[in-house]
């Protein structure tokens, strides 16, 4: 169980997020909606541990990952590297078979700087769920892909939280993604003293 | 648009130093004061045959060897937790500063004073003047490390080693490589001058003696020979290894 709750969050005197609280179950998948600056990505960081400046608590599992706007891979190291020195247990033939399942079969002596955008995002996406996590945080993940690309990783994002049921919660602008991935959606709306949530 | 072929231009390069000593030779017509570049040889063969050329190139080189691999890794260590840490920054900045303006003679005696005629005193001179350099140029390597993919190593708890070795050591590769090339070839100008005034081996040290012997000869015999050991360095060591590192790039 993810449970969040923050009071409030603000960059010098800029207040970003007040009021912020909800919780996510295992297996659930939550899409976070909301105007461009709201403040989804900062409340993603928040959750991710990556921001520790803020006001209330969090509680989340160890055993978690973060598909990022950007693929955000190691340029200098190959397609198999990126997803073995992510996840160290993880033994070449299941790493091998994790690429084959996003599609880039025969592509794991590349390195990403050779791969399309596409391909680059299925990777990030297969090192996501490769470490089998329990809280999986993904921030616009099929934003800049054409249509054909972003319907096929919306498919494969699906089958894969649906196989590993971790408690997911991502960010979209696009209602399809909504409504094809979530359970439920979050609103952040503005108000006074920072963004507040709306179920 | 014909691609030209440029492999072959460093050799016409050297080809045309060498045209230029020639004739500058030629014009001064004085051995003593510059001899023509076949003039080299009969010193060259003497030394070669004593033992002596080898003995100092090789006192020279363990010397650099030495102060390379202290400033490389000092430098490389201060410079990288500076462009970390702010406030680490703000703390040593002005030392970098002063150190980088210190100039490399008053370092040497210094320490020459402080420490003694010692070969530990030489080193220390020599690594004391190349650290500033190496850490200034790392610290703006570790200021341009992408902050995305710190927070990826953050997210999936990566291991201080693994952050290292396949974060942020590839990031700042080419800012090593820099100060590892420029590092040398400052290191090694300097360990002359140390040599030069307080050693009794090496190419600084024979430098000094044939000096005072106004044996100009002799004085680029140990000089060329010491440029072709470091240009080896360059194109055995300091070459490959870049290339290497930077596979991906070309990929």
């Amino acid at each position: 169980m993810i449970k969040v709750n923050i009071t409030s969050k603000s960059f010098a005197s800029v207040p970003v997020l007040s009021r912020v609280s909800f919780e996510i179950a295992k297996g659930e998948t939550v899409a976070l909606v909301g105007p461009s600056g709201i403040g989804k990505s900062t409340l993603l960081r928040i959750l991710a541990g990556l921001d520790m400046e803020f006001e209330g608590t969090i509680s989340r599992p160890d055993n978690q990952a973060f598909v990022f706007q950007e693929p955000t891979l190691l340029p200098w190291r190959s397609t198999l590297d990126n997803l073995r020195i992510v996840h160290p247990k993880l033994t070449s033939d299941h790493a091998l078979e994790m690429l084959d399942r996003v599609g880039l079969s025969g592509k794991e002596t590349l390195f990403p700087g050779q791969l399309s955008l596409g391909q680059q995002r299925r990777l990030s996406l297969a090192r996501a769920f490769a470490g089998a996590p329990e809280l999986l945080i993904m921030d616009e993940p099929f934003v800049s892909l054409d249509p054909e690309t972003a319907k096929s990783m919306l498919a494969m994002t699906r089958k894969l939280i649906t196989e590993t049921r971790p408690a997911t919660l991502f960010v979209t602008h696009e209602t399809i993604e909504a409504d094809r991935l979530a359970d439920r959606v979050l609103r952040l709306e503005s108000g006074p003293g920072g963004a507040t949530l709306r179920t | 648009m014909r691609i030209q072929d440029t492999r072959l231009t460093p050799v016409f390069s050297i080809l045309g130093l060498l045209t230029l000593w020639v004739v500058a030779a030629f014009l001064t017509d004085d051995a003593q004061v510059l001899p023509q570049p076949w003039g080299l040889f009969a010193p060259l063969q003497q030394e070669v045959a004593s033992g002596e050329l080898f003995r100092h190139l090789g006192a020279t080189l363990l010397r650099v060897i030495w102060a390379f691999a202290l400033a490389m890794g000092i430098g490389v260590t201060l410079g990288l937790a500076m462009g970390r840490s702010e406030r680490l920054n703000a703390w040593l900045d002005p030392w970098l500063v002063i150190f980088l303006n210190l100039p490399a003679l008053v370092l040497i005696v210094l320490c020459y004073l402080w420490i003694g005629l010692t070969e530990a005193a030489a080193i220390i001179a020599v690594t004391l003047n190349k650290i500033p350099n190496v850490a200034v140029v790392v610290r703006e390597g570790a200021r341009a490390c992408d902050p995305a993919l710190d927070a990826l190593s953050q997210v999936y708890r990566m291991p201080w080693r693994t952050r290292m070795r396949h974060v942020l050591f590839p990031q700042l590769a080419p800012y090593i490589a820099a100060a590892a090339r420029s590092g040398v070839a400052v290191i090694w100008k300097i360990v002359l001058v140390v040599e030069f005034l307080g050693r009794s081996s090496g190419v600084g040290f024979q430098i000094h003696l044939y000096f005072q012997l106004f044996d100009v000869a002799m004085v680029l015999v140990y000089a060329l020979s010491f440029i072709c050991v470091m240009l080896l360095v360059e194109w055995v060591i300091l070459q490959p290894v870049e290339r290497h590192v930077s596979k991906w790039r070309r990929a």
